[in-house]
């Protein structure tokens, strides 16, 4: 695999072998010193056009636990259009030597027009509302790890929020659909993209209609921005209609665990605490983030020495 | 213009408004002096297996000079006009001043003239700065000869200023031209909304913010009696609404360009950003009807909505990548390329109509007679060619036809009895 830039472009075969290598990483996370030689010599940076120091931090320490070296290129798009185009900033770097691009941009579609301009692998960290695979890959192997399953036939994912601007529920629509899972989608109509009738989901405007069904509830952030732009009247009536409350908990069924890709809008879409949710899968969701991209990253980067580099992370 | 000894165009086939007929043109002194069999004397141009028209017209190009030089120049998209077959370009008033001053109207065409390769025709801004808020001052541009007045880049937002403008601009006799986007509804707009627009995670452009500002000014038009002209209609309903308005009596006219005639939706998939462009590229449907549209006359002309875009302006994401593509050299081989239609037809979208709309019909997209003005074109209607960037003439590279096989070439270009192109070659 060259590049990571959509859950479609992996397909389901690299889906699950990512997924497979994100195991032995955990297992070396275990370990008393967590950190394997694989990257040696390697060099990752981030190229995070829009702020997201979860995402990044995530990235870094997965290429520093295989020993990759890393850099970090924040920029703002504003100072990217005093002069330099995007291509001029990948080319420069990429002249440094780099390995692999982590990139993040506002605009769909930059991991695979950087991906033009650089021999370099580009791992997608989110662009615009398109995809965020490694989300995706967290969240299926989240799941995968505390249901004990391989597959998600006969599952439910429910997804509720903001599905139009969000990169997260597309990727995960494609990953869980792979996977067998049966994906709903619930939200106001004006969260919903327009294109949404040739998706292979499910939909439904309410909340409560859905959750005896569901297996896998996962919340959406919504960003308040939404409101200024006339998608929901106010957040205590999306709060009222799409939030999760003790009295919808009640109505899922017991084994239904909660999943969120954070950061999380506490009185929002989330009106109960987290922690007092006797299945939530929020805290594996952070931690098995390193895990998951130290999978990619090895992945790409280890190359046809991948085989015998597996030794060195293999106990 | 320098008198060059007489011409004669040998072997070709003359189309013009009355159809098609094999004859010689001869040409002295800037004007047509015979037209025959078997002409004789002066200077002999091979026009076999072609077609001599009169020069296109194209009511729809940014040439951006002045301002963003590094784009295009006046000259530099002149010369594109030239090796496309054109002899007159209306030019776009989104340059930096924009064309809402005498003075910037009078520099534009002195350009033109220095250039001397087409009729660089000026458009002006219906409101100052084409910021929408109040009227340009149309009269005295009118009064220099501005003959159209447009926002393009921009619609007209406000409906009580426009309908100001067609009360304004009847009494002057011009035409007004919109760019149809209610921009409320495509902020961020990138591409078509359409089946694939948001599993590509781009914000979508419905075909209706068009459509709105469409029924609105063929309205308005109903009332101030304005004739209205429609700028690079992109959608079926569009072409509907202008159908009705035209079999009501409204004097309306309307343009598409090459590439929303030839390019769909699915371009954008690639997320290669020399495919964004305003309005955007639209489904298989809106094709199919805007190609019935311009072959059953509701669309009156083929515009290019030339718009050169420095490299470095187009390698930026795809929501910061400005809008546009180039056409002005594409044109007629993608005209040929997409529409069913015969020379006479292709001829009349091309250049006898939009002569008449940018009110330049005394000196371009005239039948080919004894006395009319020599701006013609000779094209090879089935040549088959590849568009190369590197050897385009416009400064910019923005084509989506690159390694495209193109059918229908332009031989020679004549702008007032002076080649510009000759043999397919550039003259100056």
């Amino acid at each position: 695999m060259k590049h990571l830039r959509s859950i479609d472009e992996l397909g389901h075969d690299g889906l699950v072998r990512l997924l497979n290598l994100t195991q032995h990483m955990v297992e070396v996370n275990r370990r008393p010193i967590p950190k394997v030689p694989a990257l040696r010599g390697r060099t990752v940076v981030s190229l995070f056009f829009e702020d997201s120091t979860r995402t990044r931090l995530s990235f870094e320490t997965a290429a520093k636990r295989l020993s990759a070296d890393t850099m970090t290129f924040s920029v703002s798009t504003s100072s990217v259009n005093k002069g330099e185009s995007l291509r001029d900033t990948v080319e420069t770097i990429t002249d440094m030597g780099v390995d692999a691009f982590v990139i993040r941009h506002k605009s769909t579609g930059t991991p695979w027009q950087i991906s033009e301009w650089t021999t370099a692998s580009v791992v997608n960290a989110g662009d615009g509302w398109h995809q965020h695979p490694t989300q995706a890959l967290v969240d299926c192997f989240t799941v995968r790890e505390a249901l004990g399953v391989e597959r998600f036939d006969g599952l439910t994912l429910t997804i509720v929020g903001d599905i139009k601007h969000s990169r997260v529920a597309r990727s995960n629509i494609s990953a869980f659909s792979m996977l067998g899972a049966k994906v709903v989608l619930v939200a106001p109509p004006t969260l919903l993209p327009p294109d949404v009738a040739h998706w292979p989901v499910e939909v439904s405007n309410r909340l409560d209609d859905v959750l005896a069904r569901t297996d896998i509830l996962y919340m959406l952030r919504l960003q308040s921005e939404r409101m200024a732009q006339g998608h929901v009247p106010n957040l205590r009536e999306y709060a009222e209609l799409f939030g999760l409350d003790a009295k919808r908990v009640a109505k899922l069924p017991t084994r239904a665990v909660v999943m969120h890709p954070g950061p999380m809008n506490r009185g929002v879409e989330m009106l109960v605490d987290p922690s007092t949710l006797p299945n939530s899968l929020i805290h594996q969701q952070v931690s098995n983030g390193v895990a998951v991209r130290m999978a990619v990253l090895f992945d790409l980067l280890a190359g046809e020495s991948s085989a015998a580099n597996l030794q060195q992370v293999t106990p | 213009m320098t008198p060059t000894g007489r011409v004669v165009l040998q072997g070709g086939r003359v189309v013009d408004s009355r159809g098609e007929r094999r004859a010689d043109v001869a040409v002295d002194d800037g004007v047509v002096v015979e037209v025959g069999e078997h002409l004789v004397g002066g200077r002999v141009i091979d026009a076999t297996n072609c077609v001599v028209a009169p020069g296109f017209v194209d009511l729809h190009a940014h040439l951006r000079e002045p301002g963003k030089e590094e784009a295009e120049t006046i000259e530099t998209g002149s010369r594109a006009g030239a090796m496309g077959g054109y002899t007159a370009l209306v030019a776009m008033p989104n340059t930096d001043p924009p064309h809402d001053s005498v003075a910037v109207i009078n520099f534009v065409r002195e350009q033109g003239k220095r250039a001397g390769l087409v009729d660089v025709v000026p458009s002006g801004c219906i409101t100052l700065g084409r910021n929408g808020e109040a009227l340009a001052p149309m009269a005295e541009l009118a009064a220099v000869g501005v003959r159209i007045f447009t926002d393009d880049g921009n619609g007209v937002q406000d409906e009580l200023l426009m309908r100001h403008a067609m009360e304004y601009g009847k009494g002057l006799g011009i035409t007004l031209a919109q760019h149809c986007e209610v921009a409320t509804l495509t902020k961020g707009a990138v591409m078509n909304e359409c089946q694939c627009c948001t599993s590509l995670g781009l914000p979508g452009w419905p075909s209706i913010a068009e459509e709105l500002m469409v029924f609105r000014d063929i309205e308005l038009a109903r009332l101030t009696g304005a004739r209205m002209h429609f700028l690079h209609l992109s959608t079926a309903r569009s072409v509907e609404l202008v159908r009705a308005a035209k079999r009501d009596g409204l004097p309306i006219t309307a343009e598409v360009t090459p590439h929303h005639l030839a390019l769909d939706e699915t371009r954008l998939a690639t997320f290669d950003t020399v495919y964004k462009v305003n309005p955007p590229l639209r489904s298989p449907a809106d094709i199919a009807a805007l190609r019935a549209g311009v072959i059953d006359g509701t669309i009156d002309a083929i515009a290019t909505d030339h718009a050169p875009h420095p490299r470095r302006d187009k390698e930026l994401s795809l929501d910061q990548a400005p809008f546009g593509m180039l056409g002005l050299e594409t044109a007629l081989g993608v005209a040929l390329g997409v529409l069913q239609v015969d020379l006479t037809h292709l001829v009349r979208v091309m250049s006898i109509n939009p002569a008449r709309i940018a009110g330049i019909a005394d000196r371009h997209g005239r039948d080919i007679d004894t006395g009319a003005p020599a701006n013609l074109v000779v094209f090879d209607p089935t040549v088959a060619w590849q568009v190369a960037p590197d050897s385009l003439a416009s400064k910019s590279r923005n084509t989506p036809y690159v390694g495209m096989t193109l059918r229908g070439k332009v031989r020679h270009t004549m702008f007032n009895g002076t080649f510009t192109v000759l043999d397919g070659a550039a003259q100056r």
